[in-house]
């Protein structure tokens, strides 16, 4: 092994001994004395005033020990970003999509429950409603909310450089638009809190949640408790991608009828719940022009979009200027202007989702370069690298990258799939592609204005010595974070893999923000990193007090103390570790000092070491509006080619293999980081092909369960080759960077590259249902004899 | 009207009382603590569910209890033996072939049902045997991985 003796390696996840066994504790898992359960009344209409409440019914029921509404909760609005609070617990006068929250109860079980929400009576009157961007945005149309004119949520309107004066300069210029579809994230785990609200007026809050600070902020503002008296404590969750990372009614309401009721609440959301809950990816309409030279530089993008976003904000000012701003990368753009709209309807609200808002942009331009680099009879690899940024290289929206291994990746997809060999050499019917990513590793500032650190982490060493502990409220949501930390925090203080624990996802732990914007390698690896530091230099310090040597001169490796001059005489030091463990069997022996010695010592002289760490990015980005939204420490960056087999009698479209490299900086956990590629590939080819959330004419969903919406299977899912790429991020722990989000961004349009190779003709709707592939094929054949 | 029913878990004689629209899922994991079994759908599409009853891999929502009634049943929580982690248990972690876990559950009994039959499957035997198995983690390959290599 090189440099390292834990980083970079195959470590096992500390979590998965007891995720095999059952033994993980998931929040519908847990259950409290005395506990109460929640369920929730929603609209059954998309948009429509509320005109009377009548809980008289529910509240006559036995068992029924609470019946909450917006009488009880208030009107204090809240949502993700500050400047967007939209929301409110529960809808007074008027609901806003087929799910909005009207009234809760608690009961002493669930059927109790559900049956005294059954028994709430609701009086509305229905307003016209709109469910398509065109509707929305229609002179006249019903507003959703009444400060927002034509239903306009937020707008973007960038320029970078001069669009039209590159235009000119241009030998080619093609436009093209391009639409996706509402995707759910689908995790497994339905959204479900415990909300327990005890005597002293304290209120603990497990949560599904991919954010426990920003719950913890909002469930404070929104009751009206003091922020320290907020506890929010992520157990084990199954999965998040996305829409676990902002606060849910859900949350709120069990809050709510704790304190109402003085008694735990848990609630959970249905498969429904969850796909109504939504916050998942927009749909994008996108509209890109793009401009080269006849040598194939990229000049000029102008880009168009807009999303509909449904029924409330969410992350959606975010989304809608991602979707402009990190087309800027990796290749060298030297005109972008973008102008974005969000847009609200009467339906579930969008919100981030895995490579949020840049995921639909990506897959348009990816494609439409493609065409580009065919119509400029460029293979489109060559024009990708004749055109890609480097190390170093700042985009014309003011990101730095400080480390990008882009050309890499595209040299090691190219080999790794054996471009050169298959591309137009395939079979009709078989098709081979190409596209590449780029992607934010954390966002640069916290989503509310503050200058809090983004992450502290404590680390606390055992009396004994034996074990360190890694305090951090951030979210282990599967990704395997809390393996990366304690790997992290091993290595730093030279010790074992094995002798480091970790306990994250507790605000009580510290600040967090959370895990979203693929953020927390980098940043609380950070502050780890730091922690660990800190602990050391306290041992290291105590141990040269005792044995009169500078601290510079000693280090600790593998859990023994090095001493770059040789090994001093420590008997004393271990006499007086051996003296009061009498009765053990696992003495510290041989020639060397053991850090479990050096830290008794440490403990003895000083008391409990305790050692914190805190990282906060430095002032990123350019001066113009919105210039925050895209900034991050460091950039990610990916190429995936893949291969497709097309029937031409069905239009079914078949994905045979993938070949992917990521950048991902310096690898901490190898297996992890092709987990994390393997993973986003499969939702990547879930929402090419068939993932769709689909309405009916009332803004009711009509495939919220697993059956119809469809998310791939083992059968439907190619294998990977993943080839990790590895910068070394001079901003990052390590040289480490992100890998969970950004590795979604090549698959869609390698994908639909692909088919068109397959196929001989371009498809600028997702998903590829077979359907719209066989209209595509039939369309052409008609073309062609015309 | 609560009825009173027999099974064997995880060989263990265990007697209950359940309601007649109580499922199986929810006896074990409401009234017996087995909360390794999980629930991410309840209505047969997500596998998160399955356990393994009378041999059979089934899921577990769609099981009414008192249909358990007489039934031998394994959970996750029944994989472990007095020697240690099954082997399928071991390869999952050594593989990398979980994450959040929340479907790792179900995949193992799944697999275990596989391999109980087919000790030596290929890649196509196992990505059907845990077709009914969603994963939105893991893309599955370290799943297929692990599952090829118990036997090898
Ligand atoms: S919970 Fe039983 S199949 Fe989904
Ligand atoms: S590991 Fe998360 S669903 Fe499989």
């Amino acid at each position: 092994m090189g440099k390292y003796d834990v980083i970079n390696t195959r470590a096992r996840r500390l979590d998965a001994p007891d995720k095999a066994t059952g033994r993980a504790k998931y929040v519908d898992d847990i259950c409290l004395p005395g506990m109460l359960f929640g369920a929730m009344l929603q609209s059954p209409l998309p948009h429509a005033e509320i005109l009377n409440i009548d809980t008289s019914a529910a509240k006559k029921l036995p068992g029924v020990k609470s019946v909450v509404t917006a009488e009880d909760a208030g009107m204090v609005k809240y949502g993700v970003s500050p400047a967007r609070y939209d929301e409110t617990v529960f809808c007074k006068d008027k609901v806003h999509y087929i799910g909005d929250e009207v009234a809760a109860v608690a009961a002493i079980d669930l059927d109790t429950a559900l049956e005294a929400v059954s028994l709430i009576k609701v009086d509305y009157e229905e307003l016209p409603a709109v469910f398509t961007v065109d509707e929305a945005v229609a002179e006249g149309a019903p507003l959703i909310h009444e400060d927002f004119p034509r239903n306009i949520c937020g707008e973007v309107h960038n320029e970078f450089g001069d669009v039209e004066k590159a235009f000119k300069e241009c030998d080619l210029i093609r436009t093209d638009t391009f639409k996706n579809k509402r995707q759910d994230a689908g995790f497994l785990e339905p959204n479900g809190c415990i909300a327990d609200f005890d005597p002293l007026g304290r209120l603990t809050l497990y949560s599904s949640t991919q954010v426990p600070h920003y719950v913890q902020r909002i469930v404070a503002m929104v009751l009206g408790l003091p922020i320290g008296k907020v506890r929010v404590i992520k157990p084990c969750i199954g999965g998040g991608f996305g829409p676990k990372a902002g606060t849910t009614p859900m949350e709120l309401i069990a809050c709510l009828l704790s304190m109402k009721t003085g008694k735990p609440v848990k609630m959970n959301y249905t498969r429904e719940q969850v796909f109504l809950f939504g916050r998942a990816r927009h749909q994008f309409v996108h509209t890109m022009t793009t401009g080269v030279k006849k040598d194939g530089t990229l000049m000029a993008l102008k880009n168009k979009c807009y999303l509909e976003g449904g029924a409330y904000t969410s992350f959606g000012i975010a989304t809608v200027y991602y979707a402009g701003s990190l087309l800027t990368g990796p290749y060298k753009l030297r005109n972008m202007k973008y102008d974005g709209y969000r847009i609200y309807t009467n339906k579930p609200t969008c919100g981030a989702q895995r490579g949020h808002g840049s995921v639909i942009s990506r897959a348009a331009w990816e494609q439409q370069l493609d065409c580009v680099a065919e119509d400029l009879g460029m293979d489109p690899l060559e024009f990708r690298l004749k055109n890609v940024m480097e190390t170093g290289d700042t985009t014309i929206n003011d990101l730095y990258t400080s480390s990008l291994g882009m050309k890499e990746c595209l040299e090691a997809v190219k080999t790794g799939s054996t471009w050169k060999e298959k591309r137009g050499k395939l079979p009709k019917g078989k098709g081979i592609g190409l596209a590449g990513g780029f992607f934010v590793s954390g966002a640069g500032y916290p989503i509310y204005r503050s200058d809090t650190p983004h992450s502290t982490v404590t680390i606390k060493l055992s009396d004994d010595g034996g074990n360190a502990r890694v305090y951090t409220a951030s979210a282990e949501i599967g990704q395997g974070s809390d393996t990366t930390f304690a790997m992290i925090a091993a290595e730093t203080l030279g010790i074992p893999l094995s002798d480091v624990a970790v306990s994250s996802g507790d605000t009580d732990f510290g600040v967090d923000l959370g895990a979203y914007s693929s953020r927390q390698t980098l940043m609380t690896g950070h502050a780890t990193k730091r922690a660990a530091e800190n602990v050391k230099a306290q041992v290291l310090a105590v141990l040269s007090e005792q044995l009169d040597i500078p601290a510079e001169e000693m280090d600790i490796k593998k859990g023994l103390i090095e001493f770059r001059n040789g090994n001093p005489d420590f008997e004393g030091l271990r006499t007086r570790y051996l003296k009061e463990h009498r009765g053990w069997t696992d003495h510290p022996g041989g020639d060397d000092l053991t850090f479990r010695e050096a830290a008794r010592v440490a403990f003895l002289e000083k008391g409990p070491i305790v050692g914190s760490g805190a990282y906060k990015p430095g002032d990123l980005g350019g001066k113009y509006k919105g210039a925050a939204v895209g900034t991050s420490p460091a950039y990610s960056c990916s190429a995936a080619v893949v291969e497709v087999g097309v029937d031409m009698e069905t239009g079914k479209v078949t994905v045979d293999n993938m070949t992917d490299a990521h950048d991902c900086g310096f690898a901490i956990n190898r297996t992890s980081v092709e987990a994390q590629l393997q993973g986003s590939l499969s939702m990547g080819l879930g929402e090419t092909l068939f993932e769709e959330v689909k309405f009916d004419n009332k803004g009711g969903i009509l495939n919220a369960d697993f059956g119809e919406y469809k998310i791939p299977t083992a059968l439907d899912m190619a294998p990977v080759d993943t080839i990790i790429v590895e910068s070394d991020e001079p901003n990052g722990p390590y040289g480490a960077k992100e890998v969970g989000e950004g590795a979604i961004l090549p698959t869609i349009p390698a994908i639909l590259n692909a088919v068109y190779d397959a196929i001989g003709v371009r498809i600028w709707e997702l998903p590829l249902t077979p359907e719209r592939v066989y209209m595509a094929i039939k369309k052409k054949k008609e073309e062609q004899k015309d | 009207m609560k009825k009173l029913i027999q099974m064997t878990i995880n060989d263990t004689d265990c007697e209950i009382a359940v309601r007649p629209n109580q499922t199986l899922a929810d006896v074990l994991r409401q009234e017996l603590g087995l909360t390794g079994t999980k629930k991410g759908c309840e209505v047969g599409e997500c596998g998160t569910c399955t356990v393994i009853l009378n041999g059979k891999p089934v899921n577990s929502c769609l099981v009414l209890a008192v249909q358990a009634d007489g039934c031998s049943i394994l959970t996750i929580e029944g994989m472990q033996t007095d020697e240690g982690l099954h082997p399928i248990q071991e390869a999952f972690i050594d593989k990398g072939a979980i994450q959040c876990g929340f479907c790792t559950s179900g995949m193992i009994l799944s697999a275990k049902s596989l391999l109980d039959q087919n000790p030596h499957p290929d890649d196509k035997e196992v990505r059907t045997a845990i077709s009914g198995n969603l994963c939105r983690c893991t893309g599955y390959q370290k799943i297929v991985e692990a599952i090829k290599g118990v036997n090898e």
